[in-house]
Parts: structure tokens; C-alpha cells; sequence
């Protein structure tokens, strides 16, 4: 037996270590099944849409303002930059940064729900009106679910960077949670799209 | 230990025999919903390919089983390994060659197969001639609702569970539901189709001899899926024509105008008959009753005993179904079925 | 400013029987004492187990119910069964042999094989593979709830709408149904992750990507279409409980919705799904097997492509589900070609096993009577899928008992048999203990005759135009003597089923001394004792080739595998992560110890899913209270788990 064939060629980390993390991997995979579940919502989407309709009940109400969901969209943005900002902070041991990041990233996340509570509010149907509404709202309701955790989890990354848990080398869960935040913005991308686009561009007329 | 090997060949000879026993029963047997038969040119096509795949099913089969029985039994076999023993194979290990033959030839038979099955799809295309006349055939829990369409809106009626067609044409079917999703099947003419409810299909028919053909739903529909039969009746175009004329009038009214009367207030609500004041839509339409063959979708033939027990107490022998028992008195019950009899 | 070097460490070279290190590597992965312990455990192999335990008794319950409505069909015009009665049989049937059996029987013995054939000490995340477990027990307890208090599911086991819609279906049978789904969903979609994480990342050092059983990527294909396709399913039953509890108009197609989309959905799950229930089953023969034949297995790579284009072919066939509704015939053609051209693969496998038999030197064991014969099951029941893979063909075929008799094959013969094989085969590893030769013959011929008498002539059913799911038929249809076989065959096999959980029972007390390998297997979970030790491996294996233990007999790549020694993780329940493809060892991983945030989690999401059923919204705002601070409390960072600042845990 000889150790060389056994020994790694240098030291080895040691624990939760950025990509090199279960839970890392853990999140990918969680992200493609999530993501896959928004593909299936689409999808039906798409295919009600792809139905013959009587006028003006595809769409219902006609084609939905943008004059909230572009601003908001930009807001989701705006705060996926944040918290990637905090992810390059805690890199470079800024743990000030990091905390900064992660607390605006989290209160873009809640202006977020709240000007999609007045989207919400601004429609002139309800859930149960016709598959258009019940489309519109499950789906937005489904990224609207997702958004709240996300929110949830910016909020403990914030509690525990104050409290000194991470620094340069221990992020993992600082990295873990911010892809999870980054998913849920590249959804809204998607889903901003399919509501609030394609309309424009005459599906469902 | 070899003596296992010896009767796991026995079994496995056993088996195949049995198989192909089987496979050549159902040619003989008395089915009425076998699909091994066909009557019309269209279910030719397919059951041709039937027997096609089948045979290459058979093959395979066959041939699996063959090559694993002999697999097994060409060397002798050990009861039990020991540690550190010999090992079957050295380094360069072999068998290989298995893989290239046996995936090549049965590449080859699934790509005939692909195109023998877009071949026949072709020539099930809708037929060139079109057709004479279309019926609309609406699914219910659990019985069919039958409409014969035309051009000349007086030639237009309705009726229920039995279907007759001209022999020789092929007619265009409308299939619709009224409720949940139902699959319209007459195995001797043609494979299914399903009556979904939110869309309309279509489906084309044509028998080649005179016979009556039974059908049977055969999507899962609720708790009397089970006795959702049909009958298509095939006649020459003549005696056809004879009997569209005749489902044009209506009934002649009874001489006992009271039984009439009690049968519009007791039953009118969900059955309609041509020309009377019942106009119902929740069962079928009963206008010429007698003339079909069977009674509650294709479950009891359409004798005077089997009505008066189905009016009776439907359900007793149809439990679930949607017709309730209307609790008459066993005079009202002769009167009502005294009227049904009228409806010739 | 802290630095990488920090968190470093070289780790020990030693060889196994170092003084003291089994010892102190008992004491480090020993589950704690008493019920605490039996609740908060993580070690794979008591979970493993335990979902095989599970699934069999869901399997004995699945069988029974479809035995008493096998009473019932034996003859025409029996009275055994009301139909309302019959259809919470056939689907509660369905349901429990596809979703509660086959699919959680699997995820058991991968549970309780990977990280052993891996070289691994654990799966990569304990913590998860504990809650899919949890979720699993809780999912199916919900769903036999429904049954019990005679609100079993009533339409089908894929539960076409309208008919589940609540204008047809007025009680709560399917909100149970949808909402045990769902909470079922969850379960396997963890576990899924779980497989799939581990496999990138636990593979003992050495073990290259060409070097993984082949049950390895079959669960691992299996659990990466899980992944895409659980959440089709998930969503439907979700979309369907709003339709039925909220007012939602997916399905309702009076109001605009669309009947054929509940079947899209479903089928874009259901078929990735029927192979994800039978490629791990089909890893265990191509493992399994070749043992007995006492020489690797012919073309393993070519298998394990062989198994993954079978699941990627498997994702484009869901429509031949839907050949009777109405699409256009050109798009139902392509779906058709596609569901022939998918047997390819499975020709691959089926010359593989063939090959392995023929050159190498079959030895006459119970398992090797199982494996063996599930080539002919399988082959009879893919060809019976083939036949419908035909468009015309299965305009016919399809919703006859000839359907019912595919199913069967394929998942009795593919699931079923491989499954009895893996116990005979593996039941020394698990016990140390051997199960009995002789009863296991009896065994396997009642099962095995059984089988073939009691759903052979389903196909002949079929063909004789007997259509599925009907509690009963008339005299005179010809169907009488074919019902009556198959009934008397599905006792007999039945039979067999109950002696091998007789053999079980009395062998786990009563069986021979196995030893690390009684049967001289290659693989790595041989390399242990039998029962493994909690840790699996005193030092951590590294791996030279695909058949560690057949290295002296049959030659090296170049390279050798050694077990006696290796390195050493002592500083805490330690585990080795590798590079996905490599495996080059990366870092040395903290491992969590037991835990009772998975149960608590599972708890409350059951919790969640009660409250949605009954509509207590007070139920759900708790559940989802309770949901929260499970997860917070298990994803705390944690010093011990070297997750947070500071170096002292290297
Ligand atoms: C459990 C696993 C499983 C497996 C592995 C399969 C495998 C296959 N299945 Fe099956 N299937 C089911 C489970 C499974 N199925 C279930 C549960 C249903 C019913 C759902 C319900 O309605 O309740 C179903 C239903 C079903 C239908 C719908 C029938 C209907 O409702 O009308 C079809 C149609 O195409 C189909 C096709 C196939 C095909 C082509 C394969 C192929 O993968 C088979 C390929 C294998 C072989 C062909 C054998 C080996 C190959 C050779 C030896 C090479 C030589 C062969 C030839 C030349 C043919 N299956
Ligand atoms: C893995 C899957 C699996 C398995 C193993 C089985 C096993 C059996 N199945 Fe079925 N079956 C399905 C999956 C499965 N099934 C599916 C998916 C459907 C479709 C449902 C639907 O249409 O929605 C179906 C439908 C189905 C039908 C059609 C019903 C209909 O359409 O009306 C029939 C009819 O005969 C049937 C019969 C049987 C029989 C006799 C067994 C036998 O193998 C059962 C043998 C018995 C046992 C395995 C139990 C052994 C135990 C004991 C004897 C007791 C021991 C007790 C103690 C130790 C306490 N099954
Ligand atoms: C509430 C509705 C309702 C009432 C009232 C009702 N029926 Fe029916 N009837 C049905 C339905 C629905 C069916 C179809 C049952 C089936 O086959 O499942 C049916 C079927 C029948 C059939 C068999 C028809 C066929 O072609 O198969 C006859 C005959 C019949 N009813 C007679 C009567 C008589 C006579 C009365 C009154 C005494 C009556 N029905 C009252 C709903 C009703
Ligand atoms: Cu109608 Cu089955
Ligand atoms: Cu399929």
C-alpha cells in the first residue's frame, strides 16, 4: 500500500464551504424543480391561452397595465443587484457590506409585495371569475409565496451576519440563500413576461 | 443443483406453450366485444397491423425466452459461489457482440413497425367521399344520447343507445358530453374515441355487413361505467332508410289517453316522447322505445319483464344510476308500461 | 483578516485495523439510545430500511385490496363488491402499488446501498433523506386515512377531470387524494435531491465516473427526472383541490377551462414517472445479476447510457397516454413513433443481461432465479407496450384489461421481481444473516408460476374486449374462464408473496451467519461487515476500478482500489467530498448528528396539509408557524457543522 495513492494532493477544506457545500448543490437542484414547477404554470398558461375565447375574457379586462408591474419588476432587479453586492461584500470580509446587502435586498423584497398588493387590489375581478383570473392570481400567487420566503430568508442572513456568523471562508448559507433570491427574480422575469407581455404582443386576443 | 436447472426449462417450455395456446383462444371464443374480428374495411387496416405487432411481440418473446433458457442451462451451474473463486472471464471480458446484433435487429423491426403504423394512419385518413349524413353521439353518466343531423331540418331526431347505419358508407360521428369524460367504442368496427366534455370529436364509421354490433363506453366514468353498453345496428341502405322515416313520426297515441297522461306527469320530466307533452332531457329519449333492442344502455334485453322491473326499481339493477325509482303503485306501473308498449 | 489555510487540514493515512479507531468511530456515529434516538436518527441504513419495511406493508395492503376485488371479478354478475366499493378498490390499488410500493421501495434499498457502494459514510444531506422518510410515512398514513373512514380516492389512480371535479365527486375523496399527493411530492422530490447531491459529491476518492454501478444511475436518472417532473403532478393536484375547494376555473370546462389539461399534466409526470419506478429496480439486476454469473456485466456503459435515454426518450411520450382523445393525428403520430423507438435502449439491457448469462457461469441462487427470470417479465411486458406504442394498434388496445396486463408485466415484472432478488441478494448485508435456499425455491416458483398464470391471460382479456375498471360484467361476453385464471393465479402468487415474508420473518432470527460477502460480490458495500457498522467504513475506501473485490482476479485499469486502508476522519462525524466527475477528494465534510428537526418538520407539514383539507385556515397559519421555525432551527449555522466564522472546528 502506498499513501500517496490514498492522499489528496493538498489539504483540504474543511466544512461548509462556498460551492463545495451540500447544501449548495442541495439548492441547485431545489432551484431546477422549482423552476420546472413554474414551467408547468406557464405552460397551462399558454395552453388556456392557446383555446378559442369570447373577446375580452383573454385577457380579462383587456390587456393589464404596466403602470405598476414595470416599476415593480425594476424594484426586483434593483434588489437582486443588492444582494449580490453583499455576496461580493462578505468575499472580501466586508461584513458591514454584507449586512447592508442583505437588509436592502430584503426591504426591496417587501416594497415588492407591496406594490403587488395594490396590483392585486387594482383587478376588477376576483380569483374565481373565469380561468383567466384564476390563472393570473395563482400564478402571481405562486411567485408572490416565493418571494415572501425569500424575503424570510434575506431576513435571517441579515439577523445571523450581524450576530458575526460569516466571514471570507464561512458564507455558505450567504451564498445558498442569495441564488435562491436571484431565482425568484429571474421568475418574476418570466412570469412578468407572460402576463404582461405577450398580451401586447396578441396572444389570447 | 442441476436438477433445478432442468425444471426451470421444463417450466419455461410449459409457459410458451400456454402462451401460444392462449393467443390462438380468443380467435375461437364467442365474444361480442373481441377486437380480433373486424367488419368493416377501416378496422381491416388496423387489425392487420394488430396481428403484425403481435407476431413480432410473439417473436421476441419467444426468442428472449429461448436464448434465456439456453443461457442458463448450456453450462453447468454451481449452487453456491465460494470465496475467492474462479471467476467466468478474465480481463478481456467478451460478449459484446450480443449487443450490436441484438440491438441492430430489433432496430430494425421497430423502425418497420413505425412505418407500417404512419402507413395505416394514412389510409385511415378521412375518407374521400364524405359522408351521407353525420351523427352526433353525446356521453352521459351513463347512457348515449343519439341525434341524426341534416340538412333538412325536419329530418333531424333523436333517440338513445342505439345507433343504425346504412352498410357500405362510411358516416361521419359527432362526439360530445354532457358531463364527465366518456369514450365511444364498437371493437368490431373501429377503435375508441373519447367525448370530452369542452370539445367536440369526430370519428368515422363504416360497416361492411349487415349485424348488430355491441359497444361499450370504455372511459372510466363514475360508478356505472361498468353497464355503459351501446348497439350499433348495420342494415341495408333500403331497410335503413325505412327506419330513419319511421323515427321521423311520432308515435301513434295509446287508446288509454290516462296512462299517457300519467306517464307525461311521473316521467316526463326527464323523458321525452316525439309529439307528447314529455319533453324531458335528463334520460333518454323513449319516442319509439320499442323498436330497440335493449333497455338502460344496452344492460337488459327489451323485454316486458325486465322494463317493468327496471321502472320498478332501477336501482336495483343499475345501482348509482340517475334515474331514481319513481315508487308507483303496481297499477300505475302496469299502466305506464301498458303505454310504453305503445311506443312502436 | 482570516485566512482559507485556516479551515485546512491534511487528513490521516491509516489502515483499518488501527488500535482503537473502529472504537472511536462507534462512539462518534452511534444514533443515540432509546426512543429519542429511533426518532432522530439520520443513518441511511435505518432509514433504508425502514422505507422498505414501509413499502411492504403497503404492498400487503395494495395486494389484499386487489385480491378481495379479484373475488369479485371471478365470476360475471358477482355481488360481492357495491361499485362505489370497487372504485375506491381499484384506485386506492392504483394508487398504493404506484405511489406508497414502487416508488418508496426503491428509494429504501438506494437509501440503504449508495453510500455503501459509494464508499461513503452517509448521503450528503442525512438530514433531508430522515424528513423524506417522515414525509412519506405522514403522506401515506393522510392517504389511507381517506380509506379508512370510507373517503378512499374513487376515480382512477390518474384521476381524470371533470369526473374529480365537485360537481361529480361531492365528497372528500379526492381532496385527500390531491393533498396526499402533494405532501407525497414533497417527500420524493427531497429524496430525489438527496440522491442526486450525493451522487456528485460522495463518491469514494477514485470512484470516476465510469467506474459508478450501475444501480447508481439508476437511481440517479430516476431522481433527476423527479426533479422536473414531480412538480407537473404537484401542480395539478393543486390546481384541481382549488378548482374543488376555492372556485378556481382550471378544469371546468363549462366555465372555459380545459378537461385535457389535468391529463398533460398528469402524463408529463405520469410516464417519466413509470420508468423512474423501474430503472433502480432494473440497477439492482445489473448489479446483481452478473455476481451470479460470476463475471462483470456485458457493456456496462453501454446500460448506463442506455438508462438515461431511456428516461431522456421518456419525457417525449406522455401523449400515448391520450391516444383516444381526439388530437390531431399527426402530433399523436410522432408521439407514437416515439413510444416504439423507446424500446431501443431497453433492448440494450435486455442483450446486456442476456450476454452476462450466456458467457458467464450461472450459479443457481434464489436471486439469481429472480434476476434472471425478469428478463422474460420485462421482455413480455415492454413488448405488450410496444404493441400499444402503435397508434391504430391502441385506438383498440387501450382501456382493456391488454393495458392492465402491460402495467402488471412491467411493474410486477419490473419492479416486483428485481425487488425479491435485491432482498435475497442483499437481506446477508443488511442482517448478517442468510435467508433460506430452500424455502426461497418455493418461493420464487409460486411467485414466479403465480404471476405468469394469474395475469398472462389479462392480455387475452383484453383482447376478448374486456374493458378496465368495471366492478362487473354479464354472462355470455366470454370473459369467464379468463377471470376465473386470473384470479386463482393472483392467490397463488399472492401466496408466494407471503412466503417471502415468511422467509424474512423467520430468517432474520433464524437464518445461516453470513459474513462480510457470502455470495464473493465486487462491489464496496461488500467490503464491510455485515450489518455495517453506523460509520460504514473504519477508513474511507479509494476506488481503482469498477469491481474493487474482483481486482487480483481481474486485472486492473492501471489502477487498485484499496479498503484495508485509507483515510482516516476522526475529528468529528466527518465525511470525504469529492469532485463531481473526478471524484478527487475537495473537502472534508462536517456531517450533522442526529436531529429531530426533520420529524418536527414533517409533522407540521402534515399539519398543513389537515388543515388545508378541512379548510382551517387557523390550522394552516400554525402549520405554516411551525413549518418556519423547523426550518430555521435546522438551518441555524452551526459551529460544529463548520459553518460559521471562526477555526476552531478544523
Ligand atoms: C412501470 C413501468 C413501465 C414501463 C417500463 C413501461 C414501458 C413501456 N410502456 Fe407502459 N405503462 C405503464 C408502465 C410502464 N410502461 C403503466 C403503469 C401504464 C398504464 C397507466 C394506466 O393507464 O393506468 C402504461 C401504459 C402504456 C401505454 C398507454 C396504453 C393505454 O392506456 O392505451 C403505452 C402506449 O404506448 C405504453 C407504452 C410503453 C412502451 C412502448 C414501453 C417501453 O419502454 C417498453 C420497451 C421494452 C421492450 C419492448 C422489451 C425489451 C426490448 C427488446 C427485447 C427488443 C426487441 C423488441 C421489439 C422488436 C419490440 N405504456
Ligand atoms: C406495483 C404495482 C402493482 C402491483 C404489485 C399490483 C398487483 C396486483 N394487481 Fe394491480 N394495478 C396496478 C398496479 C399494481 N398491481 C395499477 C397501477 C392499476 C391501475 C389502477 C387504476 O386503474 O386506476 C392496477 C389495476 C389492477 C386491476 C384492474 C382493475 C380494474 O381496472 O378494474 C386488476 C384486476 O385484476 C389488478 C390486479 C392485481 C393483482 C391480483 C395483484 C397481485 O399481484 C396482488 C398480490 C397480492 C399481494 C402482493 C399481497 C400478498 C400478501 C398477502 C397474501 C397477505 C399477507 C399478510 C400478512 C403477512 C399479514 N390490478
Ligand atoms: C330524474 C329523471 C328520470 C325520471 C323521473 C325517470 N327516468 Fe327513466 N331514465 C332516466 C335516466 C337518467 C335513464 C338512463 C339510465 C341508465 O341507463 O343509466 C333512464 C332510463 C330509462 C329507460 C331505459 C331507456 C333506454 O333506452 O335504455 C326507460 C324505459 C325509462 N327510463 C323509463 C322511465 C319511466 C317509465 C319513468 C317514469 C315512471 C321514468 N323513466 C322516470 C331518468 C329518469
Ligand atoms: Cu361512460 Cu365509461
Ligand atoms: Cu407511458
Amino acid at each position: 500500500m502506498s499513501d500517496a495513492a490514498i492522499r489528496p494532493h493538498a489539504e483540504l477544506p474543511v466544512g461548509a464551504i462556498g460551492s463545495r457545500a451540500s447544501g449548495w448543490w442541495a439548492m441547485i437542484f431545489t432551484i431546477f424543480t422549482e423552476g420546472s414547477l413554474f414551467a408547468y404554470l406557464l405552460f397551462s398558461y399558454y395552453y388556456i391561452a392557446a383555446q378559442p375565447h369570447l373577446p375580452g375574457t383573454f385577457p380579462q379586462g383587456g390587456v393589464p397595465s404596466l403602470a405598476l408591474a414595470l416599476p415593480n419588476t425594476i424594484v426586483l432587479l434593483i434588489s437582486s443587484g443588492f444582494v449580490a453586492w453583499a455576496q461580493t461584500g462578505v468575499e472580501r470580509n466586508d461584513k458591514k457590506r454584507l449586512a447592508l446587502g442583505l437588509l436592502i435586498g430584503c426591504l426591496l423584497g417587501i416594497v415588492f409585495l407591496i406594490v403587488q398588493y395594490f396590483e392585486w387590489a387594482g383587478k376588477s375581478f376576483p380569483l374565481a371569475s373565469s380561468p383567466y383570473s384564476s390563472l393570473y392570481f395563482v400564478v402571481t400567487g405562486f411567485h408572490m409565496a416565493h418571494v415572501v420566503v425569500g424575503v424570510l430568508v434575506l431576513a435571517a442572513l441579515w439577523f445571523w451576519s450581524r450576530r458575526g456568523y460569516f466571514n471570507n471562508v464561512r458564507f455558505a448559507h450567504v451564498h445558498i440563500g442569495a441564488i435562491y433570491w436571484h431565482f425568484v427574480d429571474a421568475v418574476w422575469i418570466a412570469v412578468f413576461f407572460t402576463f404582461y407581455i405577450t398580451p401586447l404582443l396578441g396572444l389570447g386576443a | 443443483m442441476r436438477q433445478d436447472a432442468n425444471s426451470s426449462v421444463k417450466v419455461a417450455w410449459l409457459s410458451a406453450l400456454l402462451a401460444t395456446l392462449m393467443f390462438a383462444s380468443p380467435a375461437r371464443a364467442d365474444a361480442p366485444l373481441n377486437y380480433l374480428t373486424s367488419h368493416s374495411d377501416r378496422a381491416d387496416a388496423v387489425l392487420h397491423l394488430t396481428w403484425g405487432v403481435m407476431g413480432i411481440s410473439v417473436v421476441v418473446m419467444a426468442a428472449i425466452g429461448v436464448l434465456l433458457t439456453v443461457s442458463i442451462w448450456r453450462r453447468p451451474g454451481l449452487a453456491e459461489p465460494q470465496p475467492g473463486m474462479r471467476l467466468a472471464v478474465g480481463p478481456r471480458e467478451g460478449g459484446l457482440s450480443w449487443l450490436w446484433i441484438g440491438v441492430g435487429v430489433s432496430g430494425l423491426a421497430l423502425l418497420a413497425t413505425v412505418v407500417w403504423t404512419v402507413d395505416v394512419l394514412a389510409g385511415l385518413a378521412e375518407p374521400a367521399e364524405g359522408a351521407p349524413f353525420t351523427i352526433e353521439v353525446t356521453g352521459h353518466q351513463w347512457w348515449w344520447h343519439v341525434r341524426y343531423l341534416s340538412d333538412d331540418p325536419s329530418r333531424i331526431f333523436t333517440t338513445a343507445n342505439e345507433i343504425h347505419i346504412p352498410t357500405g358508407v362510411p358516416v361521419r360521428f359527432k362526439l360530445a358530453s354532457g358531463d364527465v369524460i366518456h369514450s365511444f367504442w364498437v371493437p368490431a368496427l373501429s377503435g375508441k374515441t373519447d367525448l370530452i366534455p369542452g370539445q367536440t370529436n369526430e370519428l368515422w364509421l363504416e360497416a361492411r355487413d349487415a349485424g348488430t354490433y355491441r359497444g361499450q363506453c370504455a372511459e372510466y366514468c363514475g360508478i356505472e361505467h361498468a353497464r355503459m353498453g351501446l348497439i350499433v345496428v348495420a342494415q341495408s341502405p333500403a331497410a335503413f332508410r325505412t327506419w330513419w322515416d319511421h323515427q321521423l313520426q311520432s308515435p301513434a297515441p295509446p287508446p288509454d289517453a290516462s296512462a299517457m297522461q300519467s306517464f307525461d306527469m311521473r316521467c316526463g320530466s326527464c323523458h321525452a316522447v316525439r309529439g307528447t307533452a314529455a319533453s324531458g332531457v335528463l334520460g333518454p329519449d323513449l319516442s319509439h322505445l320499442m323498436q330497440r333492442k335493449t333497455i338502460a344502455a344496452g344492460l337488459l334485453a327489451n323485454t316486458e319483464r325486465n322494463r317493468l322491473h327496471w321502472i320498478d326499481d332501477p336501482q336495483a339493477i343499475k345501482p348509482g344510476s340517475l334515474m331514481p325509482a319513481p315508487e308507483l303503485t303496481p297499477h300505475e306501473l302496469a299502466v305506464i308500461d301498458g303505454y310504453l308498449e305503445t311506443l312502436r | 483578516m482570516s485566512s482559507i489555510t485556516d479551515y485546512e487540514r491534511m487528513p490521516d493515512v491509516a489502515e483499518a485495523e488501527r488500535r482503537g479507531l473502529a472504537q472511536e468511530m462507534q462512539r462518534l456515529w452511534e444514533t443515540g439510545p432509546g426512543v429519542r434516538g429511533w426518532l432522530s436518527t439520520v443513518d441511511h441504513k435505518e432509514i433504508g430500511l425502514r422505507y422498505i419495511v414501509t413499502a411492504f406493508a403497503f404492498l400487503i395492503a395494495g395486494g389484499v385490496e386487489a385480491l378481495i376485488f379479484r373475488l369479485q371479478l371471478a365470476g360475471p354478475n358477482e355481488h360481492l363488491l357495491t361499485p362505489e366499493q370497487y372504485d375506491q378498490l381499484f384506485t386506492v390499488h392504483g394508487m398504493t402499488m404506484i405511489f406508497l410500493y414502487a416508488g418508496p421501495v426503491l428509494s429504501g434499498f438506494s437509501n440503504y446501498l449508495w453510500p455503501l457502494l459509494l464508499g461513503a459514510r452517509d448521503m450528503a444531506l442525512p438530514r433531508l433523506n430522515a424528513l423524506s422518510y417522515w414525509i412519506y410515512l405522514c403522506a401515506g398514513v393522510f392517504l389511507y386515512a381517506a380509506f379508512a373512514i370510507g373517503f378512499g380516492p374513487n376515480d382512477g389512480w390518474f384521476n381524470y377531470v371533470p369526473l374529480a371535479a365537485r360537481a361529480f365527486n361531492g365528497g372528500p375523496n379526492i381532496d385527500f387524494y390531491a393533498l396526499g399527493m402533494i405532501l407525497l411530492g414533497i417527500s420524493t422530490t427531497v429524496g430525489a435531491i438527496n440522491f442526486i447531491v450525493t451522487f456528485l459529491r460522495m463518491r469514494a476518492p477514485g470512484m470516476t465516473i465510469n467506474r459508478v454501478p450501475i444501480l447508481i444511475w439508476g437511481t440517479l436518472t430516476a431522481s433527476a427526472a423527479n426533479v422536473f417532473a414531480i412538480p407537473a403532478v404537484s401542480l395539478a393536484f393543486f390546481l384541481l383541490w382549488m378548482d374543488r375547494n376555492l372556485g378556481t376555473h382550471f378544469f371546468d370546462t363549462a366555465a372555459g377551462g380545459q378537461a385535457l389539461l389535468w391529463q398533460h399534466l398528469f402524463w408529463m409526470f405520469g410516464h417519466p414517472w413509470v420508468y423512474a419506478i423501474v430503472l433502480p429496480a432494473m440497477g439492482m439486476v445489473s448489479d446483481g445479476l452478473p455476481v451470479f454469473c460470476r463475471r462483470p456485466l456485458v457493456g456496462a456503459p453501454a446500460v448506463a447510457l442506455a438508462t438515461v435515454a431511456t428516461m431522456v426518450l421518456g419525457f417525449g411520450v406522455w401523449v400515448h397516454h391520450m391516444f383516444a382523445t381526439g388530437l390531431p393525428t399527426i402530433s399523436l403520430s410522432f408521439f407514437s413513433a416515439a413510444s416504439i423507438i423507446i424500446a431501443l435502449p431497453s433492448a440494450v439491457g435486455v442483450f446486456a443481461w442476456l450476454a452476462t448469462i450466456w458467457t458467464g457461469r450461472p450459479v443457481f441462487t434464489t436471486a439469481f432465479l429472480f434476476f434472471a427470470s425478469f428478463i422474460l417479465l420485462f421482455t413480455i411486458g415492454g413488448v405488450s407496450g410496444f404493441m400499444t406504442g402503435s397508434l391504430p394498434v391502441d385506438w383498440q388496445l387501450t382501456d382493456t384489461y391488454f393495458v392492465v396486463a402491460h402495467i402488471h408485466y412491467v411493474l410486477i415484472g419490473i419492479n416486483v421481481f428485481p425487488v425479491a432478488g435485491a432482498i435475497y441478494f442483499w437481506f446477508p448485508k443488511f442482517t448478517g444473516r442468510m435467508l433460506d435456499e430452500r424455502l426461497g425455491r418455493w418461493n420464487f416458483w409460486l411467485m414466479f408460476a403465480g404471476f405468469n398464470i394469474g395475469f398472462f391471460p389479462m392480455h387475452i382479456a383484453g383482447l376478448l374486449g374486456m374493458p378496465r375498471r368495471i366492478y362487473t360484467y354479464a354472462d355470455g361476453m366470454g370473459w369467464d374462464w379468463v377471470n376465473l385464471t386470473i384470479t386463482a393465479g393472483s392467490f397463488v402468487f399472492a401466496f408466494g408473496v407471503l412466503l417471502l415474508i415468511a422467509n424474512v420473518v423467520r430468517s432474520v432470527k433464524a437464518g445461516r451467519f453470513a459474513g462480510a460477502n457470502p455470495w464473493d460480490a465486487p462491489t464496496l458495500e461488500w467490503a464491510t461487515s455485515s450489518p455495517p457498522p453506523p460509520y460504514n467504513f473504519v477508513v474511507i475506501p479509494t476506488v481503482g476500478g469498477a469491481h474493487p473485490l474482483w481486482e487480483d482476479r481481474l486485472g486492473t485499469e492501471g489502477e487498485t482500489s484499496h479498503t484495508r486502508a485509507g483515510l482516516v476522519l476522526d475529528h468529528g462525524r466527518e465525511a470525504i467530498g469529492t469532485t463531481p466527475v473526478d471524484a478527487e477528494p475537495n473537502v472534508i465534510l462536517k456531517m450533522p448528528g442526529d436531529s429531530l428537526s426533520p420529524l418536527c418538520l414533517a409533522l407540521a407539514a402534515t399539519a398543513l396539509f389537515v388543515g388545508l383539507l378541512l379548510l382551517a385556515w387557523w390550522l394552516v397559519a400554525l402549520s405554516l408557524l411551525g413549518i418556519g421555525a423547523s426550518i430555521l432551527v435546522w438551518l441555524w449555522p452551526r459551529a460544529r457543522l463548520g459553518e460559521t466564522a471562526g477555526g476552531a472546528h478544523v
